[in-house]
């Protein structure tokens, strides 16, 4: 008992009767599969059948939104008439509305989403890839005592949009992970680190035994970590880290961030925001990759965008609503969820590789830091201030020392970006979200002794 | 509170009988299953957001689902289906105890329902029911206080969040338990500019109240030496102001405030933090590394240490699930078991951990009412409910007399712990420095980092002053979201690491 565009389009055409104006119709339906092992034993199964259906109605400038995961018609009908109710008693907006149909996405691009053959394998093949993963970390080295499990997960979505300026499209995709979380200990002390593949495709995963064999290097070269002394250094972020530090921009580049002049970025555009040669793309197009859609989340074409190219920003992040508060047309990064507006979302939001290993950056580095794990929630993209935990291995004379926790690292992202002094060709491109390897010239280093070291 | 059961409310809409849930129960304990449950949810929830003046946006959202589990030793099978359905309900019982051995059927026995122990929220309209307008005007109201706090208030945002779940579980001991969960919370954002510099004050609350709460007057509560909010009419000599008028005032001005921030230091130093929300500091240090399922597969850096030191004999740690109204308090956790008050550490000696079914079976422990899950498309595990210090002796400006240099940190963003290796940080969003012991200018947002094991044997001081939090924590876990609360009295750290720039 599948949704389909008909039924959208009927409930949209019965909202018209009733009084509105125009609206759309997102809906997401999904079955999803996750097995754990945890020391060899299965510890946990779980299956999922999931599906939402959200309902954006305006009655001229006014409008609300609702949305359920009960189909029944004789719930459909009561959310059509509560979403006519609250839309008539919201305020006007001058700003609200669908895109115009002149900007729809003319046809629907097969992307290659969908895998067709992960339904087909069984839960014990499935198991026993996690099992099989979770064994080549534990046999990594004697050092490896415990484990946190290892996981297999995949899941299929569909998503529906309907709405009344004329636009009916839908997409299947898939996604398929492995990761291990291993657990080591030296000493009477403990570290936990974890690795993962995620693809669209079961059969593209990364082989279990790379998955448990880069988990386990990665859990014991942490151990015996220590605290530093407070000090400046350069800081180099691994590419999971420097993944992260692309993140805190996609906030900062968001209309609807950008409108509340709440972001560091307001008024930047085409002003230099980070160092020289750095790019930066969000490309919805990438056949197969896991940000990848043939449409925004409110029907407009996915294309490819640069947003930052050779340290100049090239373009914020906008859906139709923020485009409007800034007087831009929008990027087609809507992004939908279950029973929410359309916000700004990134797609495969990715920092171009540069030309040096990651051998060399480090091998650059006098004294300093690379860090590997950040905790916390100490970014604010307000003021660009930065200040987080993190963890990581001490560099000394272009080689690895020791590994270091129980520090911060803290700066400004504006000065960070800008101070990138070396980009790695090490792109992860198989992530939604990737940057390589990044060495920043400089920055505050706060650990458990004051002074110099 | 309802004039209508979830048990009947579950059944009469999906045309269900306790008969035929015990026909599902029947095929998940086909095999060797210690327990198995069926977890019934439905939820409707409601979101408005101001913005510029007016409300931008109004949503309504229902959410419904069933979850089917079974549990065998340290094995756990979990389905879940957004259609109920009999049909769904069978398919859901086959998955869950593909994780069982082949074996003997143990009997189902017939489901009687328990009486809940606790009528922890007993809220005769639920906000959720209040209509939409009234909200719009609060929302209103709001703004039109953060506007007027002082000019350089640029941009409000206020959103308000209410729902209304109802929960239904059934389990293979024959016990049917339900309960129905108002909540409700009142969130406001400011944005001050002054030149080009521009900065940003959140405040909010709310709890398992009325609509009501909201407009109740309450005491000024600014923190010890902190500049009171400018304009707060006073009540008998005393500032007092309504709980709305609270919120948006704290939120203009913490950013106007930060608008004179000067970057913080960074290195170790002594830390007091204010009473209330820094709590959080509990909940990252030692809350998350209590949780027994942590413990038992011994990855906590607290495993096996019951009954040993962890914290200065001045501290006290309770986790509290059973106080009148709160965001972290339930009639009974999510596997129909009563929440109750467990002491974690007592005077400094670790005396617990919390529990869910599963790992309370597994460590042979009493339940403590802690197995929590986000929503019926989740497997519940042991998690905090209200964690809190209790108040001690000492008057909190003595505390901050004491300090010859450190800071004085009174507001928390957010905290993140690493169980293992015990490391955790949180970040301050209103500090101050201490200089020979008086406050001094307000520093920018840094985070502090420490070791959860240790930090709590270099409390010197707790104060006579515990407040919890106004009601906006949530909590993550594995993916999973649930309310929860914390509270401190105001505390001195004689040493904890402050990542800041200068």
């Amino acid at each position: 008992m599948s949704f389909s565009l008909d039924e959208a389009q009927d409930i949209l055409k019965r909202a018209q009767g009733l009084g509105a104006t125009s609206g759309d119709i997102f809906v997401r339906e999904g079955e999803a599969f996750e097995g754990t092992v945890r020391l060899g034993e299965i510890e946990k199964v779980s299956t999922a059948m999931g599906k939402n259906l959200t309902l954006r109605l305006f009655f001229g400038q006014r409008h609300a939104l609702t949305s359920t995961s009960d189909f029944t018609p004789k719930s459909l009908d009561a959310l059509l008439t509560d979403t006519c109710r609250l839309a008539q008693i919201s305020p006007e907006d001058p700003y609200a509305g669908l895109p115009e149909s002149n900007q729809l996405a003319k046809e629907i691009p097969m992307l290659d989403l969908f895998d067709a053959e992960v339904a087909s394998r069984s839960i014990d093949e499935k198991i026993a890839l996690a099992r099989q993963a979770e064994s080549a970390a534990l046999s990594a080295d004697p050092r490896i005592t415990n484990s946190d499990g290892a996981s297999l997960s995949h899941g299929t979505d569909t998503v529906f949009y309907a709405a009344t300026n004329g636009f009916s499209g839908s997409y299947t995709g898939s996604s398929s992970s492995l990761s291990v979380t291993p657990i080591a200990s030296e000493n009477g002390s403990m570290q936990r680190d974890y690795w993962y593949s995620s693809q669209r495709k079961y059969k593209q995963l990364q082989s279990a035994e790379e998955v448990g064999k880069i988990a386990a290097l990665r859990t014991l070269r942490r151990l015996g970590a220590r605290s530093i002394s407070t000090r400046e250094a350069p800081v180099v972020f691994d590419p999971e880290m420097a993944a992260s530090l692309l993140s805190c921009l996609t906030s900062a580049l968001s209309g609807y961030a950008l409108y509340k002049k709440a972001s560091f970025l307001v008024d930047c555009i085409g002003t230099k925001i980070a160092a020289d040669g750095i790019t930066i793309v969000d490309d919805p197009t990438l056949p197969g990759a896991l940000g990848t859609k043939p449409f925004d989340g409110e029907g407009l074409p996915s294309y490819k965008k640069i947003v930052v190219e050779n340290g100049v920003l090239k373009s914020y992040l906008l859906d139709t609503y923020s485009g409007k508060k800034l007087g831009l047309p929008s990027t087609g990064n809507a992004s939908r969820g279950a029973g929410r507006s359309p916000t700004v979302g990134t797609t495969n939001f990715h920092m171009m590789p540069g030309t040096e290993s990651p051998e060399a950056i480090i091998q650059s580095v006098q004294s300093g830091l690379y860090v590997t794990e950040l905790i916390g929630f100490g970014v604010n993209t307000v003021t660009g201030d930065y200040s987080q935990g993190a963890a990581g291995l001490w560099i000394e004379n272009g080689a690895f020392a020791f590994p270091v926790e129980e520090i911060t690292i803290a700066g400004n992202l504006k000065e960070m970006f800008l101070q990138i002094e070396q980009v790695g060709n090490d792109l992860a491109s198989w992530k939604r979200t990737a940057a390589p390897t990044l060495k920043i010239a400089r920055m505050m280093i706060a650990g458990r002794e004051s002074g110099a070291c | 509170m309802q004039a209508i059961k979830p048990e009947s409310f579950f059944l009469e809409k999906y045309n269900l009988s306790t008969g035929m849930l015990e026909s599902v129960m029947g095929r998940v304990l086909g095999k060797k299953i210690n327990y198995a449950d069926l977890y019934f949810e439905h939820s409707t929830s409601e979101s408005l957001q101001l913005e510029e003046g007016s409300v931008k946006k109004v949503s309504r959202d229902i959410s419904q689902g069933v979850g089917v589990r079974a549990v065998a030793e340290e094995k756990t099978g979990y389905a879940y289906s957004d259609d109920i359905s009999i049909e769904n309900l069978f398919l859901a019982a086959n998955t869950a105890q593909y994780i069982a051995k082949e074996g003997g059927s143990p009997p189902v026995p017939v489901s009687t329902t328990l009486p809940l122990t606790h009528n922890l929220y007993p809220v005769s309209v639920p906000p959720i029911d209040i209509a939409v307008e009234e909200k719009m005007r609060l929302l209103e109201s709001v703004d039109r206080v953060a506007q007027a706090y002082d000019p350089r208030i640029k941009k409000v945002t206020v959103s308000f969040a209410s729902e209304l779940k109802r929960v239904f579980i059934i389990n293979s001991q024959g016990v049917m338990t339900q309960d129905v969960l108002p909540l409700m919370r009142l969130s406001v954002t400011c944005v001050a500019e002054e030149g080009n510099r521009r900065e940003i004050g959140s405040f909010g609350g709310g709890g398992r109240h009325a609509f009501d709460y909201f407009f109740e007057t309450v005491p000024n509560v600014t923190a010890v030496g902190v500049p009171t909010a400018v304009g707060v009419p006073t009540a008998g000599g005393v500032p007092s102001e309504k709980r709305f008028e609270q919120y948006a005032r704290e939120a203009a001005r913490q950013a106007v405030l930060s608008l004179s921030a000067i970057d913080s230091p960074a290195g170790p130093m002594e830390v007091v933090l204010g009473p209330g929300w820094p709590g959080i500091l509990l909940h990252e240090a030692v809350g998350h590394g209590l949780e027994a399922d942590f413990n038992r597969k011994g990855l906590s850096a607290f495993s096996g240490r019951l009954g040993q030191r962890v914290a200065s004999e001045l501290c006290t740690v309770i986790d509290d699930g059973t106080i009148l109204g709160r965001r972290g308090s339930l009639n009974c956790d999510d596997e129909g078991v009563p929440t109750s008050r467990t002491v974690l550490i007592e005077k400094g000696i670790l005396k617990g951990y919390l529990f869910d079914r599963q790992n309370a079976h597994l460590m042979k422990m009493p339940l403590t009412g802690n197995g929590r899950r986000e929503s019926y498309a989740h497997a519940p595990m042991p998690r905090m409910t209200n964690t809190f210090m209790l108040a001690g002796d000492s008057v909190p400006e003595d505390i901050i007399r004491s300090v010859k240099r450190g800071l004085y940190a009174v507001s928390f963003g957010g905290g993140q712990v690493d169980i293992t290796s015990g490391k955790f940080v949180f970040s301050a969003n209103e500090a101050y420095l201490i200089e020979d012991g008086k406050i001094g200018p307000v520093v920018k947002g840094a985070t502090l980092i420490g070791n959860g094991p240790d930090i709590l044997t270099k409390v010197t001081h707790v104060g006579n002053d515990m407040a919890l939090d106004s009601g906006v924590g949530t909590c993550g876990k594995d993916g999973q979201s649930v309310p929860v609360g914390v509270g401190l009295p105001t505390i001195k750290i004689s040493e904890i690491t402050v990542g800041g720039t200068a």
